[in-house]
């Protein structure tokens, strides 16, 4: 009897738990109704327009440029090492600043959290622009410098490849800060208080074991800022001057400007290809959480 | 256990995750008005189980019956049934009030309606006047007590508790099982709770069903669970007993080289284990009828308060290479000298209370 | 200068051995905010150049702010028309973004391991797309539907941008939030669906505000998207200014930064106030 019962049985409760995961499943159908249209399509459409020549016809030809034309290796390099210089700066100001706020009771940490946060929240484009202001030829840091005898005549700061990096570094690093942070308050500090008990030095304590219980945190830090530095548009587009051209930079122009959408969809591809290919290699580093966390 | 509380039938069921079987082919009756525990250590099933009963885990077969109703289907707001969780799961944007008169609230019930029930649910649980406290307010105790008077606010026929008393130290916890019980016993509910604690499970159940790799290993009154447990698992589990491999050759039970008397009718040949209880124990001066008698040298003796904890590694010749532990209760045993380290020592266990376990 | 010698760690690290730490971080925390302030008095300047400290004084770039006219000759409608196109569209990014996100951040929080691990890297996806490929796409896509330079075009680009944002800010709100109250909510009476409400939204509802106050920022502060699919009469305040940026130093700017910097703070406030209640 109990044997009819249970495949009756088996039957209606599988039912209703299909039905229990379908509602569950339901709830996140808008989002994925707008991922799929709005991104998933999109991009997939670009990627097919890169593989299509001006001919109309199938093609390597948008590729074959970016490998023969100096144009796009020099965009390729430029883009690589303004985004490489601007990591490097983060970290080494981030860093320090950092581990000085992780070091605070959290009423400080606190409040210097919230002198990173306002640049972090504040438009990108006002900060770009205070950039602007400050490094030109008649800018605030000109003026100071001039005024305390450092330099007689006006350094170009801005529309070139200095005033990028500052601005940029300027941007990013509130991006390699906060995931930074929630790593280091989490170290145990016992663990340094054990290693002191074993007769570290404070230097060797911080070398030997904090910091290496900061590198995922930093890594995660690190790759956040250089992958968001590659796709940067606006900052490069106005501190440089024109002269500093990022990839973003001529996918933009390529469209807006030649509406030539193969060569901008192909850029796109290898920057998407690159972009994730970084953001994997992070995700086996470091959890997928950490990374997204902190925005 | 007169009332008209509603019984529970359990009939075969079977959760599984994946390869892994949470519960299988459990089959459980618990009566009308009963208290019973689901006793089993962490990961056995005994928490899922509940769950089932409560319509959070769906099981992929079986049936579960309040009374003559199949509830298996039934999502768990319509199940009409008193739950408390494990940490209690105050509503913290509400307060002592408003969390008791909740599920009254729910039940459409007019606002001095709830107002009295949860006067007198609160007064049940020795909580009157705290009405207006916030629940972070409250200790560990009350919190547990509110927690109670919300599941039983509704007047449900079946209770079910989840561990409720784990997060309280250990004179409160004890306190609570013994309240618990009587709250249980003045009102109409069955009630189904779960524990690991095989101590508390023996306090306050009428009967207790051990669970463990998602079976029902045994089902009975703590009495017969404790003195006669059927397999070693629950032996082992419930009490603290030593369990020494014995050996049944043609109706002869035999510890190593020594014959043994048992209680029960002798087992097939083979393997078991002869369960030791170290209270059952005492210490022998050969005269004992009907006992058996275990000499050995004391290895350790441990003073633990209301007891003496004595480890005694048996005559090797006699009984194989094991040792047993045996407690003294302190005080009762007046006139006798407390035995030490390196003693030699004689100990008596009674046939009745001698048996084996698979 | 006894102090020097005070411990500041647990690990007897001397004050003196730190100085240098303790600068060097003030240092960067000035570089942080004050280059974003420095436009503030600039705004109030009465020169046609940017000077500072600002030699004389006068609100005439508020003015030029306020009662622009339209034909600046900029491709875009006047500054004021700008900034309301932006806040009619980051409100209404709220009201996309918040219930889509948190309905998804409820799901998912309830779904297998198995089902989240799939479907949480394809939810975060615009946050890993470059965003001027999610542009260009999404130009592509409007440019299909004619829904370039619409305001619905906006906020749906906007909303995806927002909704990660969200999803993250709920999902750890409901791993902070302990389910069983759901649970026991449910076995006390109530559907699913109500104990959400009466439960579990009151107890999170501080992360939702936060979700709100990020959707609207992040919208209201992007550019890249809106300059690809805004124009003409629903230009964005951002788009407005980066084409003004690329052609001059127009001090107006500084006067717009100015309030967005308020309105930005402000809200920044906002979510901290209500994050601090969150525990």
């Amino acid at each position: 009897m109990a044997l009819i019962d249970e495949h009756v049985n088996e039957a209606v409760l599988k039912n209703l738990d299909r039905k229990e995961n379908f509602t569950l499943f339901g709830l996140t159908v808008p989002y994925l109704f707008l991922i799929f249209f709005l991104i998933i399509i999109p991009v997939g459409w670009l990627f097919y327009m890169s593989f299509i020549g001006r001919d109309g016809s199938y093609s390597f030809e948008n590729y074959e440029r970016m490998v023969t034309q100096k144009s796009y290796i020099r965009i390729f390099l430029t883009t690589f090492k303004i985004s490489f210089l601007t990591t490097l700066i983060c970290a080494l100001l981030g860093y320090p600043l950092t581990y000085f706020m992780s070091q605070l009771s959290r009423k400080w940490a606190g409040i210097c959290m919230i002198g990173v946060l306002i640049p972090f929240w504040t438009s990108l484009l006002v900060r770009t622009y205070a950039w602007l202001v400050l490094l030109q030829r008649k800018g605030l840091i000109n003026n100071i410098a001039i005024d305390l005898g450092f330099i007689s005549e006006p350094i170009k700061f801005v529309h070139n490849t200095s005033g990028t990096l500052i601005g940029m570094a300027h941007i990013m690093l509130p991006f390699l800060i906060l995931p930074l942070y929630a790593n280091m308050r989490a170290i145990d500090k016992d663990c340094l208080k054990a290693a002191a008990n074993l007769g570290a030095t404070p230097t060797r304590a911080f070398w030997t074991v904090f910091f290496p219980l900061s590198i995922p945190g930093l890594l995660a830090g690190l790759l956040i800022v250089f992958v968001i530095c590659l796709g940067f548009y606006v900052t490069p587009a106005v501190l440089g001057g024109g002269k500093i051209i990022m990839a973003a930079m001529k996918i933009s122009s390529n469209i807006e400007l030649y509406f030539s959408w193969g060569a901008a969809s192909a850029l796109g591809v290898v920057l998407l290809v690159v972009t994730m290919l970084i953001l994997y290699i992070a995700s086996k580093l470091v959890s997928i959480d950490q990374i997204g966390g902190n925005k | 256990m007169q009332s008209n509380a509603l019984n529970i039938s359990i009939n075969d069921v079977t959760k599984t995750y994946g390869d892994f079987y949470a519960l299988k082919d459990v089959s459980l009756e618990v009566k009308s008005g009963e208290f019973l525990t689901l006793l089993g250590p962490s990961g056995s099933g005994k928490t899922t189980l509940l769950m089932v009963l409560a319509g959070f885990t769906r099981p992929d077969y079986g049936s579960v019956k309040f009374g003559n109703e199949e509830v298996v289907t039934k999502p768990p707001h319509l199940r009409d049934i008193g739950m408390v969780f494990q940490n209690y799961a105050l509503f913290p944007h509400m307060n002592v009030e408003q969390n008791i008169g909740y599920p009254q609230k729910l039940r459409g019930k007019s606002k001095s309606e709830v107002k009295e029930s949860v006067a007198e649910a609160l007064s049940i649980v020795k909580l009157d006047g705290l009405g207006h406290r916030g629940v972070a307010e409250l200790s560990g105790g009350q919190k547990q007590r509110v927690a109670l008077a919300r599941a039983i606010v509704f007047k449900p026929q079946i209770l079910l508790m989840d561990e409720p008393l784990s997060a309280l130290d250990k004179k409160l916890r004890e306190e609570m099982q013994i309240e618990l019980r009587q709250l249980h016993d003045s009102l109409t509910m069955t009630t189904v709770y779960v524990t690991h604690d095989q101590k508390e499970a023996l306090t306050m159940s009428d009967r207790i069903a051990v669970i463990n790799d998602g079976e029902l290993k045994q089902l009975g009154s703590p009495n017969e669970i404790y003195t006669n447990p059927n397999n070693a698992f629950i032996a082992d589990f419930i009490g603290e007993s030593s369990l020494l491999p014995a050996k049944v050759i043609s109706n002869k039970t035999y510890l190593g080289a020594s014959e043994i008397m048992i209680s029960h009718p002798s087992k097939d040949d083979g393997d078991y284990l002869l369960v030791i209880r170290p209270e059952k124990l005492f210490l022998a001066n050969g005269k004992e009828k009907d006992t058996n008698l275990f000499s050995g040298i004391v290895e350790g003796s441990i003073f633990q308060g209301e007891s003496q904890l004595l480890v005694i590694k048996l005559d090797p010749g006699s009984f194989g290479e094991q040792s047993l532990r045996m407690r003294l209760p302190n005080g009762s045993n007046i006139g006798q000298k407390v035995p030490i380290s390196g003693e030699k020592i004689s100990v008596g266990l009674r046939k009745s209370d001698s048996f084996l376990v698979e | 200068m006894s102090f020097l010698n005070r411990n500041v760690s647990e690990t007897q690290i001397r004050l003196k051995d730190r100085l240098w730490l303790y600068i060097f971080s003030i240092l960067v925390l000035f570089l942080l905010i004050v280059p974003s302030l420095v436009v503030i008095p600039m705004s109030f300047s009465g020169s046609q150049y940017l000077e500072f400290p600002p030699k004389s004084f006068s609100l005439r770039w508020y003015e030029a702010y306020f009662f622009s006219s339209s034909d600046n000759g900029m491709g875009f409608n006047d500054w004021m028309g700008a900034t309301w196109t932006s806040i009619k569209v980051a409100v209404l990014t709220i009201f996309v973004a918040t219930p889509i996100g948190t309905m998804a951040a409820y799901g998912l929080s309830n779904s297998s391991a198995r089902v989240r691990g799939i479907l949480f890297p394809i939810m975060i996806s615009p946050m890993a797309v470059p965003i001027i490929l999610v542009a260009i796409g999404l130009f592509y896509f409007f440019v299909q539907f004619k829904m370039v330079n619409s305001i619905t075009g906006l906020v749906l680009g906007h909303s995806l941008v927002a909704m990660p944002l969200v999803l993250i800010i709920v999902l750890s709100a409901l791993r902070n939030y302990d389910m069983n109250q759901e649970k026991v909510a449910r076995s006390l009476g109530a559907s699913r669906l109500r104990a959400f409400f009466e439960i579990t939204l009151p107890q999170i509802k501080f992360s939702i505000i936060s979700a709100c106050l990020i959707s609207f920022l992040t919208s209201f502060d992007e550019v890249i998207i809106s300059l690809f699919v805004s124009g003409g009469d629903n230009s964005t305040i951002t788009r407005a200014m980066f084409l003004a940026l690329r052609d001059q130093i127009d001090p107006t700017i500084a006067a717009i930064s100015t309030v967005l910097i308020i309105i930005s703070s402000g809200l920044l406030l906002l979510t901290q106030l209500f994050g601090d209640k969150k525990d």
